[in-house]
């Protein structure tokens, strides 16, 4: 929701001096509109048309960073309320609470678990984002040291005390570390604090009017990167204010509300909590805190946040090419299918269950599955013929069946063609599911 | 300043759908389901009502799958061979709202059971319970259109939920439903423009909107779940911008689905750096089933019972709080 090119004119000093490289003010204005110029582009414009302007250009929800280096944490710069409006750009950060009372040596161990932490799915890894170190004075100040040390991922200072919080930055601000929490009653020194060292402030009010007078206070005292949160601790409260804020924030522009979220998922337990940390993920939060990260826990909440956040535009897709299905040798089966993520992943999974080591040829189909491909014509006899030889399976088998997925039955007699009468096409079931009893029962590599 | 909460009102409502009948009613139900009438997005209760909480329907099937998973086996796996028994134990032990009874056995990869067998099932499984049912064919066209006339004339005056209406396939149960007084689910495969076609075609036929369940085909957690989210959200906000032929209530088919991925199946030794096998399987099921929640589904169809019981607490703490 950009300005018009006509709400920028009004700002400019309507001279048509051409200093800016361009003609007129309102051609200029044209192009600022497109983002074809850049405003430092007019030497003449005034510092408030400046601040106006400036203002009016920024994202409504702003990105900011928590840590630095490789793994740092990126958050907020949303667009949409819904996903299927465009995507949901920067992943919801999952951070895990540490105790600050821990011994050092287990401290240190727990932090660097939680940098380690990698589970594999569907071609991707999927890490923890953030260690939240809670804890109360002189220990909170040395385990913080302790964290800035051995912690690979970004941190979360959690203590209310500026006096306490000033120490342990001292010790470890370079690491940018989120500073948590500015509230009513701290606010000024924290705000204060968060400027000094260049890390972005968590605020927590106790509903959303006290939050946005917060927000105000901190940006007023120059602490211009903010985390919100709402206070809220029940699902049903944390939803509405989740969803206040990141509307306030796209429809009505609500500075105050500019930044993305952070929330705290409670849960009756283990379950529970998951439960709780699906629905922020799902609704907005920009950061859910764990209390409990085992991985079962982990595996559902980063699914989640996968597919909350995968681009509708754009279907993850694997590349084309031959693939190996546990340890297939010469008389494995080969299978054909698309290269759309879900498809394939699908595929692997279910010929593993059948425990039948196999080969898959994975053809380019821009991401569509095996009926919406062939509807398209992108999972032709001819696209198939192509990729079949041009893989090399021919090289790794000694037999020539190829397993054609059932809902392309149609294709078996043209495939056969364009494959030069070399191969043998076999229809194999309709859906996935049925690969393991066809991999049992129907298949040979004689006959 | 005090904070003015960014309130989108919406003058439509999502259609208000009740299944199950009682004896007052013309059926035998102890019990009915009543879904839908929202006038905003789920669980905001800052700009509209939610007059209904979802319900939990739980599956059972004539035929018990084959290679249950480890943590199924241990919840139901002693009256899986026995529908009936198996829906008491879902009602009794587990407290579903509904019974969701899929007859797979008639599909003739499957047993062919005959229309009559199906007929003596549903029967059975009416008898031993007093929830609504929803009933499913075996998913094959021809099949179903022999079974299904059957299924419906023995819980006629029952208000079951049954399905499935297709774009391709609708005639014979739409006008089952109409004979026997049941409501119709209508669905479509991730599509809206689908299932608007599927809703006005039965409608067509004189089933009125009102009597419809929409099902837009489900993707378990990990495995296309965000479409059938995305789906069901754009749904919702087209009934609640007054699209006539988008405002029926919803389900999702969760259990099924979610137990088919390796995620929620795998064992420990196949799987240790994935962890507790059991709690992990119960998330998958019960994560993608809150996911939906929050999309706008109004009936999860469900199988672990322990997902069951964190789904409904999850419902519990979502709908408005007294007072």
């Amino acid at each position: 929701m950009g300005l018009t090119g006509l709400d920028i004119f009004k700002q400019l000093p309507k001279t048509n001096c051409g200093d800016c490289g361009v003609p007129t003010c309102l051609a200029f204005a044209m192009k600022l509109a497109q983002k074809q110029a850049s405003l430092d582009q007019c030497p003449h414009v005034s510092d408030d048309a400046k601040a106006a302007l400036d203002g009016a250009s920024a994202p409504p929800i702003k990105l900011i960073t928590v840590g630095a280096g490789e793994r740092k944490l990126e958050i907020g710069n949303e667009t949409v309320l819904f996903r299927h409006e465009e995507t949901f750009y920067h992943p919801t950060g999952i951070a895990v609470l540490v105790d600050a009372g821990l011994p050092a040596e287990e401290l240190a161990k727990r932090v660097e678990e939680v940098g380690e932490v990698a589970l594999e799915r569907v071609g991707q890894t999927l890490r923890l984002d953030a260690v939240a170190l809670r804890g109360e004075g002189e220990a909170f100040v040395g385990a913080a040291k302790v964290v800035a040390e051995k912690s690979a991922v970004p941190f979360i200072l959690m203590n209310e005390d500026p006096e306490v919080m000033g120490k342990a930055l001292e010790a470890c601000a370079e690491k940018k570390p989120l500073i948590y929490a500015g509230t009513a009653e701290n606010i000024e020194a924290m705000a204060a604090l968060a400027k000094e060292h260049g890390c972005a402030l968590a605020v927590r009010g106790s509903d959303l009017s006290s939050l946005a007078e917060l927000s105000e206070k901190a940006q007023g005292a120059g602490a211009t990167d903010l985390v919100l949160d709402s206070g809220a601790r029940t699902p049903a409260e944390v939803l509405a204010n989740e969803t206040a804020i990141r509307r306030a924030a796209l429809r009505k522009r609500f500075r105050p509300f500019g930044f993305p979220t952070i929330a705290f998922p409670r849960g009756n337990d283990a379950q529970g909590e998951v439960q709780e940390a699906a629905s922020y993920i799902a609704k907005y939060a920009g950061i859910v805190v764990l209390e409990k990260a085992d991985p079962w826990q982990l595996l559902a909440l980063f699914t989640v946040r996968q597919n909350i956040y995968t681009d509708p535009q754009k279907p993850l897709q694997i590349e084309e090419g031959l693939y190996e299905i546990g340890s297939p040798d010469e008389n494995s089966p080969v299978l054909v299918t698309t290269n759309f993520s879900l498809t394939y992943f699908t595929v692997e999974g279910d010929v593993e269950a059948s425990r039948v080591p196999a080969w898959a040829v994975v053809v380019d189909t821009e991401g569509t599955s095996v009926l919406t491909a062939w509807a398209a014509e992108k999972f032709t006899a001819e696209t198939i013929a192509e990729r079949v030889k041009a893989c090399g399976v021919g090289s790794k088998v000694k037999h020539r069946k190829l397993i054609l997925p059932g809902h392309v039955a149609v294709l078996s007699g043209k495939l056969e063609e364009e494959l030069g009468l070399e191969w043998t096409v076999v229809v194999g079931p309709r859906e996935s599911s049925g690969i393991p009893s066809f991999l049992r029962t129907a298949w040979s590599p004689e006959g | 300043m005090p904070f003015e909460m960014p309130v989108e009102k919406s003058s439509s409502a999502v259609n208000t759908v009740t299944i199950g009948a009682t004896a007052d009613e013309g059926g035998t139900r102890l019990s009915t389901v009543t879904v839908g009438g929202e006038t905003a997005l789920p669980f905001l209760h800052f700009e509209g009502e939610m007059p209904h909480r979802p319900a939990i329907a739980m599956e059972v099937l004539d035929v018990p799958p084959e290679e249950w998973p480890g943590p199924m086996q241990e919840a139901v796996g002693d009256v899986c061979g026995d529908v009936a028994g198996w829906a008491r134990k879902c009602v009794d032990e587990f407290g579903a709202d509904m019974i969701s009874l899929h007859l797979v056995g008639a599909h003739p990869d499957q047993q062919d059971r005959s229309a009559e067998e199906c007929a003596q099932t549903v029967k059975a499984v009416m008898e031993a319970v007093g929830v609504p049912l929803i009933i499913w064919g075996c998913g094959e066209a021809d099949k179903d259109n022999e079974i299904m006339p059957r299924c419906s004339e023995v819980a006629a005056g029952e208000n079951c939920l049954l399905g499935t209406a297709t774009e391709d396939n609708y005639r014979t149960i739409t006008a089952a439903c109409i004979a026997d007084n049941h409501k119709l689910l209508a669905e479509a495969p991730l599509d809206i423009n689908i299932q608007k076609q599927v809703n006005i075609l039965v409608s067509e036929m004189g089933l009125d909107l009102s009597r419809i369940v929409m099902y837009q085909a489900t993707g378990g957690l990990g495995y296309g779940m965000e479409y059938a989210y995305s789906i069901m959200e754009r749904t919702r906000l087209a009934a609640l911008s007054a699209d006539r032929t988008l405002s029926m209530p919803m389900l999702a088919l969760v259990g099924p689905e979610c137990w088919k991925a390796k995620e929620a199946r795998a064992d420990e030794a196949t799987a240790p750096e994935w962890g507790d096998a059991a709690e992990r399987g119960i998330a998958w099921e019960a994560t993608t089933a809150t996911c939906f929640l929050h999309a706008g589904t109004h009936i999860l169809v469900m199988w672990h019972p322990r997902a069951v019981e964190i789904v409904r607490n999850t419902i519990d703490s979502l709908v408005k709080q007294e007072g």
